[in-house]
């Protein structure tokens, strides 16, 4: 007899349990199967042509040599595209970007022309003989004067339908601006005019990027009935839908299948490259795969860099009681998820604070360089830079303790937030006082001397998670009572198939190492709208809790049918065997969860139930800086976050690390460098990002014990939590330890030794 | 395009031969003319180690490893760890200690800490950080890797009789 769940007696709850990953095995043996390293029979590769130039208009496209070259069998060019799919433009808010570049290049980078062949060798020699003239246009590169420049990356915008909020923008023209977010709460101007104290401050980030490991790849297969996709991707329903646009054909004819994704970090949700594979596998009538090299990625989607100008108003007693802020966002030349980047980061502009009068502008524009989307965290990390900074900047002026200046400021549960939701399940000084207790705030602390100063800074911050979303489950328990689970969450590294089989092992009482998780399809998997901003465990937990709940409800009733007593504790497999006569049939529930939403005032951004729940996170740094060279070491990183219960504890220990150590790269080197408009560093030789030797002596990753009152089991999502807080925190512990103040990241000791020589009024010059 | 020209090596303590043109790199050629994926091309320059693979006893990267060069040598990959179905200790320890997320790095750290512990079965935090320095993981689960290498090393001198 099959043996299905050998150490079910020994398991007990599955919620809380340190599972290990369910994948694991694959994982470690190299067997685990990657889209980027998948190949299919007659399968052709594609190598892409790019722009050389950042905005300009396309004169010709001079393909004949390439296409002479033994091996290959087609060049392809949006006069081509364009005979397969005649309105080839796509975007999730926008429907901006062309398959390939169309009449306009509009970023260095950007996609022009592709070689397909067998060889990639040789179609990537052919790209080689590709050359194209332009005619150049004037580009424009920084956010703020993006905003009212003359100089127009598109010349009229087309917002895509899903979006309610960008209708008033379709066929707009001389603008930059893909969505401009407003909130207003109070009145800013009188309240500030009236303030004792009055800070002004600006902040800006860098271009940074995802850089996952597995860089972008898809295989499309085209066929005339219907049509595969093997894809990286965070969102395989989005690509559905949008591949079924394209095509102009019902869902039901497009599939996505989704291998283990070697990561993404938001960088793999929307269209990346799949628009492109279709119309090139609709163009050769054979399988194509695209796939970036690490260079690539660079042209592809980054982070956005931003301005945060940022006005507060504080009375006698260190009360804040007006802020303003104004964000521009530097889309790059494609709006992508921009624009949701620039209204959901807005919600929480003005910080985990209760503040009475508050006015916040949100800019979402276009630029002449790589587009911009989510990364981890839809640019809350961004705005926790700024305010959590200028929070510290302020204190200091005050002469204010910047603990007790933040203790008289935070949002306490039951107040009403900036956007009129009451906030509740945001336990802002828990998470503080536990980073405070983690960094022996109250034990005397060595400030240095010498040529090594020390000094620590801490940040708060508050996220609200992206709503609406709709995710929906299917849980299938077969006649030998083993158990499967469909859901459309993309495990990409954080654990999701692992927590998720441990609420249905916790609903149906069997062990999640028994749990089968099927791999993301879209001919099996229903819809979900996509893993990112840490909303799969709390909208699809509740889904797959419901679907859990439903087919065990169901169970229960093939008992009843049956003639089994109340309370039976008969086999499931002996229940299928006694109702069908045979190992025979299935029973399936599924669950379906959208949370309740009310769309925000567009003049005000005022709504009352705005999101589902709220992100918290702490963080401490403790930092060693060198006055000869303006190097920084990190001594010591805390980070304290809010994730509701934690269904997999080593699972959140490790999405809080590696989160909060992936920032560090974001705060201490990485950048893009841009010279013209053409990237300067694009390779990993060039750009650093964090290794062994960057991780903090001592880092220490708590989660609060905390249940979530709406969540599923209590839990709430924590991929994005902890890369809030460490720039601030990190900045604040530089100004405690040198006296200076950094503004722009990175960190380096470039930028940490520049800003001690200008203190001592001994300024280097500049490069 | 330049001819083909046949090689001959030992691949996971088989021998093989393999049809390979001079620009083709050892991923390339572990992949397409194997199905070996556990060895992966990501940043193209040696600098991730997600390519690590084992040449004549030392680790190197394959993405810079001409497929030429391996003609005579003995070549050993991450598949090989597991052959009998069972995990290699570091694979076992790596499992335990949940030191990876993504994975796609994963192989090319198992086969390097591999190496590590061949030639310093009881490894300093140190010497840990010196020969790990070369593979990157953009997850950042290096301390859980740190705590997964020292478990290793434990179940390497106190193998457990199954």
């Amino acid at each position: 007899m099959t043996i299905l769940y050998p150490d079910a007696a020994k398991v007990g709850s599955q919620i809380g349990r340190s599972v290990p990953r369910l994948e694991g095995r694959d994982k470690v043996t190299g067997r685990a199967e990657y889209t980027h390293t998948m190949r299919i029979p007659g399968m052709l590769y594609a190598k892409l042509f790019r722009s050389t130039v950042p905005h300009g208009r396309i004169k010709s496209i001079e393909t004949d040599a390439a296409k002479q070259l033994p091996g290959v069998l087609h060049v392809v060019t949006i006069d081509d595209v364009l005979k397969v799919l005649p309105d080839p433009y796509y975007g999730p808010a926008f429907h901006d970007q062309p398959v390939l570049a169309h009449e306009k290049v509009r970023f260095v980078g950007e996609p022009v022309a592709a070689v397909l062949a067998t060889d990639p060798h040789v179609a990537e020699q052919a790209v080689q003989l590709i050359t194209a003239e332009y005619e150049e246009l004037p580009a424009i590169y920084d956010e703020v004067e993006a905003l009212t420049s003359n100089v127009y990356v598109h010349d009229e915008l087309k917002p895509a339908r899903a979006f309610a909020d960008l209708k008033h923008l379709r066929g707009a023209r001389n603008t930059n601006t893909a969505l401009s977010y407003q909130l207003r709460r109070g009145d800013f101007d009188k309240a500030y005019e009236a303030a004792e104290h009055r800070f002004e401050h600006e902040f800006k980030t860098q271009k940074v990027l995802h850089l996952s490991f597995e860089p972008f790849a898809c295989i499309c297969d085209y066929k005339d009935t219907h049509v595969t996709f093997y894809d990286s991707s965070q969102g395989p329903s989005f690509v559905r839908v949008e591949m079924a646009r394209l095509l102009g054909w019902p869902e039901n004819k497009v599939r996505i299948k989704v291998p283990y994704l070697g990561s993404g970090y938001g960088s793999k949700l929307y269209i990346k490259l799949e628009a492109l594979a279709l119309a090139l596998s609709m163009i050769a009538r054979k399988p194509v795969k695209v796939a970036c090299t690490f260079e690539e990625m660079f042209y592809q989607v980054t982070r956005h860099p931003s301005t945060f100008r940022i006005k507060s108003g504080v009375d006698k007693n260190g009360k804040i009681v007006a802020r303003k802020c104004e964000i521009f966002w530097n889309g790059g030349a494609y709006a992508d998820i921009g624009p949701r980047v620039t209204q959901k980061a807005g919600l929480t502009a003005s910080g985990p604070y209760d503040i009475d009068n508050v006015w916040v502008d949100s800019y979402a524009l276009y630029t002449n360089v790589t587009p911009a989307g989510a990364l981890r965290g839809f640019g809350v990390p961004q705005l926790t830079w700024a305010y959590e900074s200028h929070m510290d900047m302020m204190a200091r002026a005050l002469t204010l303790d910047p603990i007790d200046f933040r203790r008289r400021n935070l949002i306490r549960e039951g107040r009403l937030h900036a956007t009129g939701q009451i906030v509740d399940d945001a336990p802002l000084e828990r998470v503080m006082d536990e980073v405070l207790e983690r960094m022996r705030w109250s034990a005397p602390f060595d400030k240095g001397s010498g040529t090594v100063r020390r000094g620590r800074g801490i940040a708060i911050a508050i996220k609200a998670v992206t709503s609406p979303t709709t995710s929906v489950a299917i849980v299938n328990i077969s006649a030998d009572g083993s158990v499967t689970l469909y859901c459309g969450s993309v495990d990409m590294g954080q654990g999701s198939d692992t927590a998720m089989a441990q609420m249905v092992g916790e609903v149906l009482d069997v062990p999640a190492e028994a749990v089968r998780v099927i791999p993301r399809d879209t001919d099996a998997t229903p819809y979900d709208m996509g893993t990112l901003g840490s909303r799969s465990l709390f909208h699809m937990g509740h889904a797959v809790r419901r679907a859990a709940a439903e087919a065990k409800e169901k169970l229960k009733a093939l008992a009843r049918e049956v003639g089994e007593p109340e309370g039976s504790n008969i086999a499931i497999a002996a229940l299928f065997q006694k109702r069908y006569g045979m190992q025979a049939g299935n029973v399936i529930g599924t669950g379906i969860f959208k949370p309740d939403y009310v769309s925000p005032d567009p003049n005000t951004g005022q709504s009352p139930n705005v999101t589902p729940f709220w992100l918290i996170a702490g963080a401490g740094a403790e930092v060693e800086v060198d006055i000869e060279t303006g190097h920084v070491k990190i001594t010591k990183m805390v980070n304290v976050v809010d994730c509701g219960k934690a269904i997999n504890p080593k699972a959140v220990q490790t999405q809080i690390s590696g989160a909060a150590l992936m920032h560090v790269g974001f705060t201490m080197f990485e950048k893009m460098h841009l010279d013209g408009g053409q990237v300067t560093n694009a390779s990993l030789a060039d750009y650093k990002i964090p290794g062994f030797h960057d991780v903090p002596e001592v880092m220490e990753n708590i989660y609060l014990d905390h249940e979530q009152a709406n969540g599923p089991f209590g839990a709430k999502g924590v991929g994005e939590v902890s890369t809030f807080c460490p720039s601030p925190a990190i900045a604040n512990a530089i100004d405690d330890a040198v006296g200076v103040r950094l503004t722009e990241m990175p960190l380096n000791a470039e930028t940490v030794f520049r800003a001690i020589r200008a203190k001592m009024g001994k300024p280097l010059e500049d490069e | 395009m330049v001819a083909a020209r046949s090689i001959a090596f030992t691949l996971n303590g088989a021998p093989v031969t393999a049809d390979i043109k001079p620009h083709h790199n050892l991923v390339e050629l572990l992949q397409a003319q194997f199905g070996l994926t556990g060895a992966r091309e990501s940043c193209g320059q040696g600098l991730c180690g997600c390519c690590t693979v084992i040449v004549n006893g030392k680790a190197v990267s394959a993405c810079l490893y001409l497929a030429l060069f391996v003609d005579g040598a003995e070549v050993v990959t991450v598949e090989s760890l597991d052959a009998l179905r069972k995990l290699s200790p570091v694979q076992e320890a790596f499992i335990e200690a949940s030191a990876f997320q993504c994975g796609y790095c994963t192989p090319g750290f198992i086969m390097m800490v591999t190496q590590l512990l061949d030639e310093h079965p009881d490894p300093t935090d140190q010497q840990i950080m010196h020969y790990l320095a070369g593979n990157l993981c953009r997850c950042a689960t290096y301390p859980e890797i740190m705590d997964a290498v020292r478990l290793a090393a434990k179940k390497r001198r106190q193998p457990v009789v199954s």
